[in-house]
């Protein structure tokens, strides 16, 4: 039912209340901006030449990443044996990093999507570099299973198409089969959500453009948007409705790479935990990764106003939650073990985990310092708010969140069920190596041009919440806290 | 198609565009469009646009890939290359929930961008006339359109008296098709006071 005029008139009046925010809530934008204010902070960066930094940093990248090509070329021509994984061993380093990859991903779309759906209005300031992380992250993650089949040119028998060869059709009832489906989803969808964001932003460059070239690319960029009203409306339903969409998915996800282990029979592996304990996870990386890179833009930036103390806290917050999961399921997968008097389970817990003595005991121990241990500084409020120590712990969370998949994967396939394959202490070549460096320099090279061309900060929507969250705005939240609130109160009760 | 002249009105508050709004719909103007440079909730009610229905489509396009992905994959196992892996069933239901979402997922999501685009008329290259640079900025751009009866003068100071920083006339084609989506707006009268 539609209000009546006068009920939206009644509305009308007591409409200012709808602006009203808690003076005890911390400003999500510092300084006294105005609209334009924020379209120039933001922009500033894109239409300024990069400093030396920059070029520094890109260039390193764009080096790591040609060693990254090189060493995939050499894995292509001479075949799976450039690497050191083995008949037991199968997965190592290459998967590994692949689920390492696709779990730092899961920040940016809880950012962006989650946190739409429970109106966390800070996550305004920050889901445009997150959400840009996640692509990028997919697309490092990506790379690891395609080369990892070896004869990649046939990478093409995973779609499951109409062909000549019977037709073959893929096995849908497969694990690996259902990651195809949910990476590939996974990237489309966070890349439509994250381009129909960046549409209006896109038109903000345009518009304000000095040379010929940036109006063209960013007018071709902005798809001829206008900001009309009606356009907006659909923009916000659709935001919504993909919101509403990647919450599932990236749910999905990282539940569905699980169950390429969960539904083995391999030690270790097969357990019911494993879905919320590596969304958990991601989710734990994810926001490590957000930190790592955010720290760094919003200085070199210079958006300190919109990336503020508060936001760094809140996504400390979620770290310290997320790392405490994580940490009580490392002690259920333990107990469990122990619980089940299953000799398989508890050999690879007791002997090739949690054991000091064992060849790959380092890894486990190392991960629950930096996962379980090291984030619980964050229970601080002062600890939470320093810089320094936030830096440092993000790096300390993604070291020990890589050593969680690489503890999975070797410790349960280097003693497998037949003892005569033992033996074999697992280390990455040069080449595995050399692959993992290059989607860190992928990574960057992506983020780096991000940083550069792209507006790291959604314009729009922190003009959307300047007039509520603002500093200079709060001052103005006494004079509507004397406002009578029961005609407000009846107007908007439905 | 037809240039028509339009009566451009810039403001610089939601606070004042409001009120402005109202008024200008009350005196009879018919409104073409309100350009801002975020969307300001509640002024799609206030112009009297109707709620847009893609979610609906969204829905649509969600079950038409819950349709596909479940009946291509039964009739892969089941009736076109039927392969007995491990004396499991023909068509394991909780084995293909997974690609089933995703694939419902994927077509909804993609549908509705697509769908977005058609109706904004969104692409690469698409060129509109902007009647204000700024309205990507920081003003809220009103455009009135004129017909052969509107008194263009009155308008502009009426525009200005209502809180506009900047009233200018201005000749566009308002070419693209959508540009007519309110040809039906309902002129809002006052009702009285009880």
């Amino acid at each position: 039912m539609k209000p009546g005029n006068k009920a939206k008139a009644k509305i009308r009046k007591g409409m200012s209340l709808l602006r009203y925010e808690s003076q005890l809530r911390e400003p999500l934008v510092d300084g006294n901006k105005t609209y334009h204010d924020v379209t120039e902070d933001i922009c500033r960066p894109i239409e300024a030449k990069p400093g030396k930094l920059w070029y520094v940093g890109f260039f390193i990248s764009v080096a790591l990443l040609l060693f990254g090509i090189y060493s995939v070329y050499r894995e292509v021509v001479y075949g799976i044996g450039q690497w050191n994984v083995n008949h037991s061993v199968g997965w190592g380093w290459d998967i590994t990093n692949f689920v390492w990859w696709v779990g730092i991903g899961h920040a940016g779309t809880l950012i962006s999507a989650i946190l739409l759906l429970f109106r966390q209005t800070w996550r305004n300031g920050v889901n445009r570099a997150a959400e840009a992380m996640t692509i990028f992250a997919v697309m490092c993650a990506g790379q690891f299973p395609i080369w990892h089949m070896g004869r990649v040119w046939n990478a093409y028998f995973v779609f499951p198409y109409p062909n000549t060869r019977g037709p073959l059709w893929p096995n849908f009832a497969s694990p690996l089969m259902w990651d195809v489906f949910a990476i590939s989803t996974y990237f489309t969808v966070s890349l439509l959500f994250w381009y129909s964001g960046l549409i209006p932003d896109f038109a903000t460059i345009r518009d304000r453009a000095k040379t010929k070239f940036r109006k063209l690319t960013y007018g071709i960029a902005a798809f001829g948007w206008t900001g009309s009203t009606k356009h907006w409306q659909r923009q916000e339903s659709l935001s919504l409705v993909l919101a509403g969409l990647a919450t599932p998915l990236v749910l999905s996800v990282h539940t569905i790479v699980s169950f390429d282990f969960a539904t083995s029979v391999i030690p270790g592996w097969h357990t019911t935990i494993f879905p919320p304990y590596f969304v958990a996870g991601a989710i734990f990386s994810g926001f490590a990764m957000v930190q790592t890179l955010l720290l760094i833009t919003r200085k070199v930036l210079g958006l300190e106003s919109y990336i503020t103390i508060g936001h760094i806290e809140a996504m400390n917050k979620v770290i310290v939650l997320t790392g405490s999961i994580v940490g009580c399921a490392y002690l259920t997968e333990l107990f469990m073990a122990f619980y089940s008097q299953n000799q398989y389970e508890n050999y690879a817990f007791f002997y090739s985990r949690a054991n000091f003595f064992s060849p790959y005991g380092w890894a486990y121990w190392s991960m629950m310092f930096c996962n379980v241990v090291s984030p619980q500084i964050f229970w601080f409020r002062k600890m939470r708010r320093n810089l320094w120590v936030t830096m440092f712990l993000s790096i300390v969370v993604n070291v020990g969140m890589w050593f969680e998949r690489f503890v999975i994967i070797v410790t349960s396939l280097f003693r497998d069920y037949l003892p005569s394959s033992w033996g074999y202490y697992y280390s990455p070549t040069i080449w595995e190596i050399g692959f993992y460096v290059g989607t860190f320099g992928l990574f960057f090279t992506c983020y780096f041009l991000f940083s550069k061309y792209f507006p790291v900060i959604a314009v729009a929507e922190i003009k959307q919440i300047l007039k509520v969250s603002g500093e200079s705005y709060k001052e103005q939240m006494d004079k509507l806290e004397e406002e009578p609130v029961d005609e407000f109160a009846s107007a908007a009760a439905h | 198609m037809a240039k028509k002249k339009f009566v451009v009105a810039s403001f610089d508050d939601e606070k004042v565009l409001f009120p402005a709004v109202k008024k200008v719909r009350l005196s009879g103007y018919k409104i073409h469009d309100v350009y801002t440079p975020y969307p300001v909730h509640g002024l799609d009610h206030a112009l009297g646009l109707r709620e847009t229905s893609l979610h609906t489509a969204g829905f649509i396009y969600g079950i038409s890939g819950t349709t596909i992905a479940l009946g291509g994959m039964g009739w892969v196992f089941t009736t076109d290359w039927p392969l007995n892996i491990g004396g499991k069933p023909h068509f394991p239901l909780p084995a293909f929930i997974p690609i089933t979402f995703e694939t419902t997922v994927l077509l909804s999501a993609v549908g509705m961008v697509l769908t977005f685009c058609y109706l904004c008329q969104l692409a690469p290259f698409v060129k509109k006339h902007h009647f204000s640079l700024r309205a990507t900025d920081d003003l809220f751009v009103m455009v009135i359109e004129c017909t052969s009866k509107t008194n263009v003068d009155d308008l502009q100071s009426f525009l200005s008296n209502a809180g506009a920083v900047d009233v200018n006339v201005q000749e566009a084609e308002a070419g693209w098709w959508l540009g007519t989506y309110d040809k039906d707006q309902v002129l809002l009268k006052e009702q009285p006071a009880v």
